[in-house]
């Protein structure tokens, strides 16, 4: 384009060159214009909503107006915060597991597969070919009373423990704290573990050679080495995990109780059931600011835009 | 540091098989102390397993490793006392150059690095880059890192693989002379693996040129160039014309060969092939050696020269010399490098000439070898 207006043309040099040009400076925009409409109409709009329904007061019968009452926050904050609480317990701890679990494995199939790798990667995305909610209550069966599972936890006395932590309730496992971090473990493993396994697979194998050549013992070699350089996948690892099980309801409500309810489940009830949706959205709006703000601090401390 | 072993390396009867394929064969090494080592060859020769064995990233299939008088064959690579410069320099992306530097110290347990980083990082003339990360330095500063990364340990032995090969060709041959610089001033025992020649040549004492998983031939490089043992390195190292010729006599030092209507000798010690009278030898000749007569001045070359007489087919103009190519009844294209002295105007194409030279240079080869060994494997790699 540039050596094409160096040189110019004697005769018509402005007028058959300008109309494409300024077509070609409007394309981009015409080309983003599907996505912005999606967002604007299925994002921006209903966020608004929610925001205005949550500043609004009424009731089903006379409906409800805008009267920036600001208080549903605070009542709503102050009457929900144990199942804020414990969804933040509840995500973090099935976070820490699904990164116990899911480390492992990815570093497996990146490093020690070998042919494998393919195989595990399968058998690792595999669940998701059924829906949430079939895997979510295959849980229920799996942890059932009277169940192997639970009969070997008791035998083994794991269950006295748990029990003691608060994690179950007498020889029950299911409608536990225990049973709920366990499907959202479960459920989110996957999320945990490819991200774990791009960054991993990334690695060039010759750090590692070159780290013992350097006198680094296998674990040194992980520490120093393999792990530092596999962080953004730990981060985008737990970001996909946590977020969406703070959120969550759906392993609360299945495999819960009344006492394991968790702020997905109370904004649920208050949309679906008490049609209170000022408090709804409140929830909602705080619940969507905690996250925000608990990651970008975790997003922060762990500097990953530093690295390669 | 004469009498001081630790540096040797010594490899006895090392092989490394996968599977049914032999990467290297039984190979019998010995590198001394404070010596630049070579390993040369082209790719798949077996060079880089061998490399990997010495520095325990590879377990060999048979024999042993020993460094000075400890037996490491079993040790793994973090356990033992050599470091490597690895191609395309393996440097940690997350640590800066000094901590790249640090690495094998910190792993030692030393806490105060700091002076001796420095030290290192000065020698390799980084010291302004320390706290920089290796993506932002070029190819010829991360190469120097590595070496000062693997060298701040203070190895036996520094085991270098292609540690050039990622660099252009004037970076590499600055950096040919840095290496060699470096290991005079340090004297600690190198062993470089190449596949480029005059890189093998340049730099180190003792070159060991590898063809299929074996030792082809092992000496200083003027050796290795002016007496090969076999075609392959006759080929691979430099150029040689190597003509098919009959055994006539062998009386005292001297053989007598017949080629074509023309008889050639060649001195006895400068054969490694059997000679019983009417068997068949490859006399060969680097193209330097050759003095190049047109026909009509024959008369007035030297007698006891090897002579060969042919017609000029192609010449080229290099500057300094002339290359020509000859075809001559006894072996079609002959390459003869004529320096740019005294030009003698009727050499051009199609001339008839007289090829002749010293029967010195000349040195006699096994028939029964592929004449064209080593030939195509330069060109692979060129390419």
């Amino acid at each position: 384009m540039a050596v094409v207006t160096e040189a110019p043309p004697p005769l018509t040099s402005t007028s058959p060159d300008k109309p494409p040009r300024r077509r070609g400076r409007w394309t981009p925009y015409w080309l983003l214009l599907p996505g912005i409409l999606w967002l604007v109409v299925f994002f921006a709009l209903p966020m608004i909503y929610q925001a205005s329904t949550s500043v609004q007061t009424g009731s089903l019968e006379e409906g409800y107006k805008v009267t920036w009452h600001f208080a549903t926050y605070w009542d709503a904050l102050s009457e929900y915060w144990p199942q804020f609480l414990r969804s933040v317990l509840y995500a973090a701890a099935a976070t820490v597991l699904c990164l116990l679990l899911g480390y492992p494995l990815a570093y497996l199939i990146a490093f020690r597969a070998g042919r494998w790798r393919n195989l595990i990667m399968i058998l690792v995305i595999a669940p998701f070919f059924t829906s949430f909610l079939i895997r979510t209550l295959a849980w229920k069966t799996i942890l059932a009373d009277g169940g192997p599972v639970v009969a070997t936890l008791n035998a083994l006395h794991v269950l006295d423990v748990t029990s003691w932590l608060g994690w179950t309730s007498g020889d029950r496992v299911l409608a536990t704290p225990l049973a709920v971090v366990c499907g959202l473990t479960y459920n989110f493993l996957p999320f945990m573990i490819l991200p774990l396994y791009t960054s991993l697979e990334r690695i060039d194998g010759r750090l590692h050679e070159a780290a013992g050549d350097l006198y680094a013992r296998p674990f040194t070699t992980f520490r120093k080495v393999t792990f530092p350089l596999s962080t953004p996948g730990v981060v985008s690892g737990t970001l996909l995990t946590f977020i969406p099980a703070a959120g969550d309801y759906v392993n609360a409500d299945l495999l819960g109780s009344t006492d394991t309810r968790m702020v997905g489940n109370v904004i649920q009830t208050q949309f679906l059931r008490v049609l209170d949706y000022p408090t709804a959205a409140a929830l909602s709006f705080i619940l969507m600011a905690a996250i925000l703000f608990m990651v970008t601090f975790y997003i922060r401390r762990s500097g990953t835009e530093d690295l390669v | 540091m004469t009498t001081d072993n630790s540096g040797d390396v010594r490899l006895a009867g090392i092989s490394k098989t996968y599977g049914s394929f032999s990467a290297v064969h039984p190979l019998d090494l010995t590198v001394p102390q404070g010596s630049f080592f070579a390993l040369l060859g082209a790719s798949g020769c077996g060079k880089t397993t061998t490399l990997r064995m010495i520095a325990g990233l590879e377990e060999p299939s048979t024999g042993t490793v020993h460094l000075g008088e400890q037996d490491v064959t079993h040790l793994p690579p973090y356990k033992r006392p050599v470091n490597t410069v690895f191609q395309s320099y393996a440097l940690f992306p997350h640590l800066d150059i000094f901590e790249n530097v640090a690495f094998g110290l910190r792993r030692r347990g030393i806490k105060s690095v700091k002076k001796q980083v420095e030290e290192m990082l000065d020698l390799v003339q980084l010291g302004e880059q320390a706290r920089k990360k290796p993506h932002q330095l070029s190819g010829g500063q991360q190469q120097r890192v590595a070496v000062a990364r693997a060298l701040i340990n203070h190895p036996k032995v520094l085991l270098l693989d292609e540690p050039l090969g990622a660099l252009d060709l004037k970076l590499r041959r600055q950096m040919q002379l840095e290496l060699k610089r470096i290991q005079t001033e340090v004297g600690i025992t190198f062993v470089h693996v190449t596949h480029d020649q005059e890189e093998a040549m340049t730099m180190a004492d003792t070159v060991a040129v590898m063809n299929g998983g074996r030792v082809e031939q092992l000496g200083a490089p003027t050796d290795l160039y002016e007496n090969p043992q076999t075609t392959f390195v006759a080929n691979f190292l430099g150029t040689s014309n190597l003509i098919k010729a009959e055994v006539d006599s062998g009386s005292g030092d001297e053989i007598v060969l017949k080629a074509g209507d023309g008889k050639l000798t060649l001195p006895k010690a400068r054969c490694s092939a059997p000679t019983t009278a009417g068997g068949t030898v490859l006399v060969g000749i680097r193209p330097e050696k050759i003095s190049l007569t047109h026909a009509d001045d024959a008369g007035e070359i030297p007698a006891g020269r090897n002579r060969v007489s042919g017609t000029i087919a192609e010449a080229s103009f290099i500057g300094v010399s002339t290359q020509y190519v000859v075809d001559s009844a006894v072996c079609p294209a002959l390459a003869v490098y004529v320096q740019n002295v005294d030009r003698d105007p009727r050499l051009v194409p199609g001339a008839d000439v007289v090829l002749h030279w010293s029967p010195a240079h000349t040195f006699g080869l096994d028939a029964a070898q592929d004449i064209d060994a080593g030939i195509e494997t330069v060109e692979e790699e060129a390419a």
